[in-house]
C-alpha cells in the first residue's frame, strides 16, 4: 500500500487543486486505490481543494457513499476541501432514500460552479460568457 | 429464522401477479441468474438489473432506485455470504409491471435479523445501510436467513406506485 | 372432439364464408339497436364486424378448441381487444361493450338456421357457438376494465404533473407552489421535478412554497426533508415558505427537527433570502448580466 498501483481514474491539477471524476465501470478495488492515489497526491501537490466529478455516474450505492465521505474525512485532515460536483437528480433521490447523506461533503450542481467554490478564478477572458449567449 | 416485510401482505392486492414461494424460477417474462462471485460480478449484475428496468418499463427513477438496491443485495451477498447469485423477474410490462430480484448466498446468514434491518449496523464494507437501504428502494421486501446455511432475500418493486 | 361437435363446427365454417356479408351487417345493425348511449360510427362497427369475422373463420379452420379459440388466436384476440378498448375509450359502458360481442352469437344462431332445420342440430350449435362467444365476452370486459384502468393512471398522473408546477422565479431561483393535499405520490413528483428543474436551470435555491397546504405530518415533513437533502446533494439549496401558524403548531407537537432547513413565513421573504444566496459571486455571473442585457 506504500507504493499504490496508478488508478484507473485521471487525476488532473489545477493551481492548488486537484480535478477528477469518477465513471460507473469503477469497482471496488479499484475504487480503493483510488482513494490511496487521491489522498497521496493531496500531499504531494499541497492541494487545497479536490473536485470529484460525478455527473457520469448513474448510481451511488452505499460503498460509494462511504469511499467519498470517507476521502472528505480525510482530505480535511490533510487541509485540503472537498467537493462533490453534478450528482444526477435520480441519483440524489435514491441516496436520499437509501438513508445516505454524505455527512460532511460539500456539492456543486456541476463542476465549474464546484471550481468556483475552491475559488478557482476565471481568467479575464471570459469563454463562458459566449459559449452561454451561443446556447440560447 | 424468516421475516416478511408488511409490505408483502400489500402485495397481494396484486392478484395479476402472485408471488411465488422463493425457490421457483418461473417468471411470466422469464428470468435470469447472474452469478455474483466477484468484483466484475457486482458492475455485470447491475447492468442486467438496469435492462430488465428498461424492459419492464420503468422511469428513470425507480431504474436508478432497483439498480441500487440490486447493487446493496449483490455487495452482501458478495462480502458477508462469501458469494452467491441474484436472480431477476421481469413481471409484466407497463403500468402494472413489476421486477424481482433474488439475492442468494450460502453464507454464514443472518443471527439477528431485526438488527442488521436497522441502520448502521454491518459486518463488512459499506455504511450499514445494505439490508435497510435496499428494503427502503423497493415495495416488497423479505428475508429467509438460517445461520450456518445462508441468506435469500426476496424484493419486488412494481411500477404503479 | 365428438364427431357432432366436428360436424356442427365445419357447418359453422361453412356459414361464415358463405354468409359473411349477411352476418355482418345483422351483426352491425344488432349492436346499433342495443347501444343507444354512445354514437358508434357505423362504418367503423363495419370494419370491425369484416375483421373480426374473418379471423374467425380463419380460427375456425383451424384445430384450436372452440372455448379457447377467442383466447389463443391471435387476431382473433386482437380484434376483441381492439373493439373493447374503443368502447371504453369512446366511454361506452361495460354492459354494451359485453353485450357487443355477445350480440355476435345471435347473429351466427340466425346464419346457422339457413343451413338445417333440424333441431338437434341447432341445439349443438347453439352449445357450440356459446361456448365459442363466452369466451369472448369475458376478454372483451377484461380488455374494457383495463383500458379504463389505463385511463384513470393516465388522468391522474397528468393531475399531478399539473398539480405542481416548477415556476423561474429568478435568475438561478425556481419556486413550487404546492396547493391542496400532500401525499406520497405527490411529494415524490415534486421531489423529482424540483430536481430535474434544478438541473436544467442551474438553479442555485429552490423555494418550497406550501402556502397552500391544509395540512402536515410526520409522512409529509418527512418528504420534505428528503427533497431538501436531495437538493443539497445536487449542490443546490431549498428554501421552505408560507408555513402557517397552524402547521407551524403541528410540526413543534410533531416534534419534527426541520431546524436544518431555511424556513421563511412568506414567498417573498425567502425570495429574498434567494435571492441573498445567489447574490453572491456566482462562475460567470457577470456574463450571464452581459447576456440577458442585450
Amino acid at each position: 500500500m506504500n507504493a499504490p498501483r496508478p488508478s484507473a481514474v485521471p487525476i488532473l491539477r489545477l493551481g492548488d487543486v486537484l480535478v477528477t471524476g469518477l465513471l460507473n465501470e469503477l469497482d471496488d478495488t479499484s475504487a480503493l486505490t483510488f482513494t490511496d492515489e487521491l489522498t497521496e497526491r493531496i500531499v504531494a501537490d499541497g492541494a487545497r481543494g479536490v473536485l470529484i466529478d460525478v455527473s457520469r455516474l448513474d448510481l451511488i450505492d452505499s460503498f460509494v457513499a462511504r469511499t467519498l465521505t470517507e476521502l472528505a474525512t480525510m482530505a480535511r485532515l490533510l487541509g485540503a476541501r472537498v467537493i462533490v460536483a453534478g450528482m444526477r437528480p435520480a441519483v440524489a433521490i435514491t441516496l436520499v432514500e437509501l438513508g445516505l447523506q454524505l455527512k460532511g461533503v460539500e456539492t456543486a450542481l456541476n463542476a465549474e460552479q464546484g471550481m468556483h467554490a475552491l475559488g478557482w478564478q476565471q481568467t479575464a477572458r471570459s469563454p463562458r460568457g459566449d459559449a452561454y449567449d451561443a446556447l440560447r | 429464522m424468516t421475516l416478511y416485510d408488511e409490505a408483502f401482505a400489500r402485495g397481494a392486492r396484486h392478484a395479476d401477479a402472485p408471488l411465488r414461494p422463493v425457490g421457483l424460477d418461473v417468471a411470466p417474462d422469464g428470468a435470469q441468474t447472474h452469478a455474483v462471485m466477484s468484483e466484475q460480478d457486482l458492475l455485470t449484475v447491475r447492468h442486467a438489473v438496469r435492462s430488465a428496468t428498461v424492459a419492464a418499463g420503468f422511469a428513470l427513477v425507480d431504474q436508478t432506485r432497483i439498480v441500487t438496491a440490486a447493487s446493496e443485495l449483490a455487495r452482501n451477498a458478495y462480502v458477508h455470504g462469501g458469494g452467491g447469485s441474484l436472480t431477476i423477474e421481469v413481471l409484466g410490462h407497463g403500468a402494472r409491471g413489476g421486477v424481482r430480484l433474488t439475492v442468494r448466498d450460502n453464507g454464514p446468514g443472518i443471527p439477528d435479523l431485526d438488527k442488521a434491518l436497522t441502520d448502521g449496523w454491518t459486518t463488512g464494507t459499506g455504511l450499514g445501510h445494505g439490508l435497510g437501504g435496499a428494503r427502503r428502494l423497493m415495495h416488497e421486501f423479505g428475508v429467509d436467513t438460517t445461520v450456518g446455511e445462508g441468506t435469500t432475500v426476496t424484493a419486488v418493486r412494481w411500477n404503479n406506485r | 372432439m365428438s364427431p357432432r361437435e366436428d360436424a356442427t363446427r365445419e357447418r359453422l365454417h361453412d356459414a361464415l364464408r358463405e354468409r359473411h356479408e349477411e352476418i355482418a351487417d345483422r351483426w352491425v345493425r344488432l349492436q346499433l339497436e342495443q347501444t343507444d348511449a354512445v354514437d358508434l360510427d357505423e362504418g367503423q362497427l363495419r370494419t370491425e364486424a369484416g375483421q373480426l369475422l374473418a379471423a374467425l373463420t380463419d380460427g375456425l379452420s383451424g384445430e384450436t378448441p372452440v372455448r379457447h379459440l377467442f383466447a389463443s388466436h391471435r387476431d382473433l384476440r386482437a380484434c376483441v381487444m381492439e373493439l373493447s378498448l374503443h368502447r371504453a375509450r369512446a366511454g361506452a359502458s361495460p354492459t354494451d361493450t359485453s353485450l357487443a360481442v355477445l350480440c355476435l352469437k345471435e347473429a351466427l344462431l340466425e346464419a346457422m338456421q339457413y343451413t338445417t332445420r333440424d333441431t338437434a342440430e341447432l341445439f349443438a350449435a347453439a352449445v357450440l357457438i356459446n361456448r365459442l362467444l363466452d369466451t369472448a365476452g369475458a376478454l372483451s370486459f377484461e380488455t374494457y376494465v383495463e383500458g379504463r384502468e389505463e385511463i384513470i393512471r393516465r388522468q391522474s398522473r397528468q393531475l399531478l404533473e399539473v398539480s405542481t408546477p416548477v415556476v423561474r422565479l429568478w435568475r438561478h431561483v425556481l419556486a413550487v407552489p404546492l396547493i391542496g393535499t400532500l401525499d406520497t405520490a405527490r411529494t415524490q413528483v415534486v421531489m423529482e421535478s424540483v430536481l430535474q428543474a434544478i438541473q436544467e436551470h442551474e438553479a442555485q435555491v429552490a423555494i418550497i412554497d406550501i402556502t397552500g397546504v391544509p395540512a402536515v405530518d410526520t409522512a409529509v415533513a418527512q418528504h420534505l426533508m428528503h427533497t431538501v437533502n436531495a437538493v443539497r446533494l445536487m449542490g443546490a439549496d431549498c428554501v421552505i415558505s408560507g408555513i402557517r401558524p397552524p402547521i407551524a403548531q403541528t410540526i413543534a407537537q410533531l416534534g419534527i427537527d426541520l431546524s436544518t432547513i431555511l424556513t421563511k413565513a412568506t414567498l417573498a421573504d425567502a425570495l429574498a433570502a434567494a435571492v441573498r444566496i445567489t447574490d453572491e459571486p456566482m462562475p460567470g455571473a457577470d456574463a450571464h448580466l452581459t447576456a440577458a442585457a442585450r
